[in-house]
């Protein structure tokens, strides 16, 4: 049958155009010198006017850094990266004091968002979705912040909850993921430029989903943002980030830490579309995305949830994590992860069984179309104190033509006894068949593709917010144009 | 309707049809029986044009067109349908979702205008009742843990919601037993009209006592061995294929 050849063949046909976000904002920007080193670090400290203990952080992150070697055991490849190549520091110039409002954002920035299909402006935003917007360095808008100060939740630009909210960054910065963690998160700690931060006080259900945006323009530029959220006790979230970047050749860096607290009974949801520039058909260009993310449930009766939708860069190299301290704590890591043309994906969770009855659930969907290659990495662990925890695991894959890959690879460490753990693993391709007979039901095959590879992540998509679901399903589909003959 | 000439048509090389001659007129049910082997099943497959199938000689009108030079899914705007002997399954994609996005795909193709949740959902109802269609094979995966029965339903199902000028039903009486046979046939027969033409593949004859079909062609080795009345059908239950076994080796 021809269906091979004719895969190869569409496959190497489609180029990166299709990418739909690649272009760039023409503004000025304040870029600090390229290159890392202690001046840097101290010039990004100063920049945002931080407090001395920061600096300090700051500092022993950059110390603790210098003595780290980049991680090698993910099935990525790449050419080594010149971390002295990149601005550390890019900023759209403005006011120096950055904007106190919406009219005060460059018009040009705000067009940029609107082509990205984010609301800032309040009249649109009846969805009630607020969102933080992160431009390059610096975050340039969060949207409803009076109507959320009303519910006592603070929703800003991590910079600013630095001065305004000193006594909760300085006691939950760092304490889910440390400075030294490992090679990233350590740099991201040196030279993290912005970020959200959000705290949820007692018993408050945050009245609407909050959102932030993250957007490199500016070339040569790292993006290294942070995220802190804080969910007290018996309070709940849901949180949704998306990422866009523009078209360029040579490759960007982007190295982000989020973490989590969920004190007694706290629910906090966390959603992600990653959608950065995935390079073109040869693999020039795109975004090197090499991120940490883990929660800490630290209370009892604490749940966290992690989804993925992860569409673009041309290496993915993430791990959201939960550890389930508190007991009879909830961790869940919903993914779906597309790799098309040269892209690599290696993804997927960890979660730590401390606490007594805690439980976790992970549904990883993978799907390669191209010469892509896919991974799902997962570890799942019960300590000896986690009695009659369980973990439930569903990996599958599903290939698209013959010259892509998709590997699974658990780590599974059981050190209790009334522990329970499932895994389950499939791999599949998407058949002629399937194709053929939504085609003589007069679907193309771009959308008979779509909706086949949307049933297979179905159950990682119904996790989504309602209003982003469809969205995703769209860029799941947008994602594997041109790779069906 | 549809004009079949001197059709030729292999299979990864090796030639299957070997010669078909046959023409359907407008709201005309034609059978075609055969035994197993004998290429109806690849008949189908040329019709609406699945990759693999490739015509080496010959030709196919259908409705003033050149059939052979359109796509699949143009083959299915312009009223081809085909009735699955195996539906596939479509895990997690929504019986509902599917048959909408088909007939949305189809009218867009046509140059209608898409329908939206409530008039298609209408025109759904219009047609679940009849097939005995349950809220609950809707909201499953396309024919996804569907019995055998269920599959073949969900198949006219999607004629009716379709309305297809031609429609080929592949076998479809097989794996069904009496009680589903009879539901599938009355689905079928109700889209009989002076508009649509039927051609139904079938290894038995049963199906034919249902779905009476003007004409009867015998397919064997490749060629139409034989045409007739529905008494040919009959004929054939009676004696076999052995005969036109003989005759074309």
């Amino acid at each position: 049958m021809s269906y091979s050849a004719d895969t190869a063949d569409q496959v190497s046909a489609i180029s990166g155009d299709k990418y739909k976000y690649g272009f760039v904002t023409d503004i000025e920007s304040e870029l600090a010198p390229k290159g890392l080193n202690e001046d840097i670090v101290r010039f990004i400290s100063a920049k945002k006017d931080e407090p001395d203990w920061l600096l300090k952080w700051r500092l022993r992150a950059y110390e603790r850094w210098l003595t780290m070697e980049e991680p090698t055991w993910g099935k990525v490849a790449y050419p080594e990266i010149d971390f002295q190549d990149a601005h550390y520091y890019a900023a759209p110039k403005s006011k120096d004091d950055g904007p106190k409002s919406l009219d005060e954002v460059d018009p040009e920035l705000l067009r940029t968002y609107e082509k990205l299909g984010i609301p800032l402006h309040e009249q649109q935003m009846l969805a009630g979705v607020a969102v933080d917007a992160v431009f390059d360095s610096v975050s340039v808008a969060t949207t409803f912040r009076k109507e959320l100060a009303k519910a006592g939740v603070i929703f800003c630009p991590i910079s600013e909850a630095v001065k305004e909210h000193p006594e909760l960054v300085q006691k939950y910065l760092g304490s889910v993921v440390p400075y030294s963690d490992n090679f990233y998160a350590t740099l991201n700690s040196a030279v993290f430029t912005d970020g959200s931060f959000v705290y949820i006080p007692k018993g408050v259900r945050c009245p609407m989903e909050l959102s932030t945006y993250f957007r490199i323009n500016e070339a040569n530029t790292g993006q290294f943002e942070r995220t802190l959220i804080i969910a007290d006790e018996g309070s709940y979230v849901s949180y949704l980030e998306g990422c866009t970047a523009p078209q360029r050749d040579e490759n960007q860096l982007h190295a982000a830490v989020v973490e989590l607290v969920l004190l007694d009974d706290a629910e906090i949801k966390y959603s992600t579309v990653q959608n950065w520039y995935p390079g073109d058909e040869h693999g020039n260009g795109g975004i090197y995305n090499f991120v940490t993310k883990r929660a800490a449930c630290r209370g009892r009766n604490s749940k966290v949830s992690w989804t993925q939708v992860e569409t673009g860069s041309a290496i993915t190299w993430k791990y959201p994590s939960c550890i389930l301290q508190g007991d009879n704590s909830v961790g869940e890591f919903y993914s779906v992860a597309i790799t098309n043309n040269m892209q690599q994906a290696d993804t997927g969770t960890k979660m730590i069984h401390i606490g007594k009855n805690t439980s976790s659930t992970i549904i990883a969907k993978g799907i390669s179309a191209g010469r892509s290659q896919s991974t799902y990495r997962g570890l799942v662990r019960m300590q000896p104190g986690a009695a009659g925890s369980r973990n439930y695991t569903q990996c599958d894959s599903l290939l698209i033509g013959d010259k892509c890959g998709a590997h699974t690879v658990p780590y599974i460490e059981n050190r209790n006894r009334t522990a329970q753990i499932e895994h389950e693993a499939t791999t599949a391709k998407i058949s002629e068949d399937q194709l053929f007979y939504c085609r003589q039901r007069g679907l193309t095959d771009e959308e008979a593709l779509g909706m086949i590879v949307n049933g297979f992540c179905k159950k990682v998509l119904q996790e989504l917010p309602m209003e982003f679901a469809v969205e995703a399903q769209k860029l799941v589909a947008i994602s594997l144009e041109g790779s069906v003959g | 309707m549809l004009e079949i000439k001197d059709l030729h048509a292999a299979v990864d090389g090796t030639e299957i049809l070997k010669g078909i001659d046959l023409t359907v007129g407008a709201g005309e049910v034609h059978a075609i029986m055969g035994p197993n082997g004998s290429g109806k099943s690849t008949l189908s497959y040329v019709l609406s044009g699945r990759d693999g199938y490739d015509v080496t000689a010959g030709s196919i009108t259908y409705r003033g067109q050149d059939l052979l030079e359109l796509s699949i899914e143009e083959r299915a705007a312009e009223g081809l349908f085909l009735g699955f002997q195996y539906p596939v399954e479509l895990p997690g994609v929504s019986s509902t979702t599917f048959l909408k996005t088909a007939l949305n795909a189809v009218r867009r193709q046509r140059g209608e205008e898409e329908l939206d949740a409530v008039q298609f959902m209408k025109r759904l109802r219009s047609h679940t009742k009849t097939l005995n269609i349950s809220d609950d094979m809707l909201r499953r995966g396309v024919n996804e843990g569907f019995s055998g029965g269920e599959k073949k339903r969900n198949e006219i199902l999607q004629m009716a919601l379709l309305e297809p000028y031609f429609a080929v039903l592949d076998e479809t009486d097989s794996g069904l037993d009496i009680d589903a046979l009879k539901i599938v046939a009355e689905g079928v027969n109700a889209m009989r009209g002076p508009a649509r033409s039927l051609l139904v593949i079938t290894h038995y004859q049963r199906l034919l006592d249902y779905i009476v079909p003007d004409y009867v062609h015998v397919l064997a080795h490749g060629r139409i061995v034989k045409s007739g009345g529905k008494k040919l059908a009959v004929e054939l239950e009676e004696k076999g294929y052995g005969e036109f076994l003989g005759e074309a080796a």
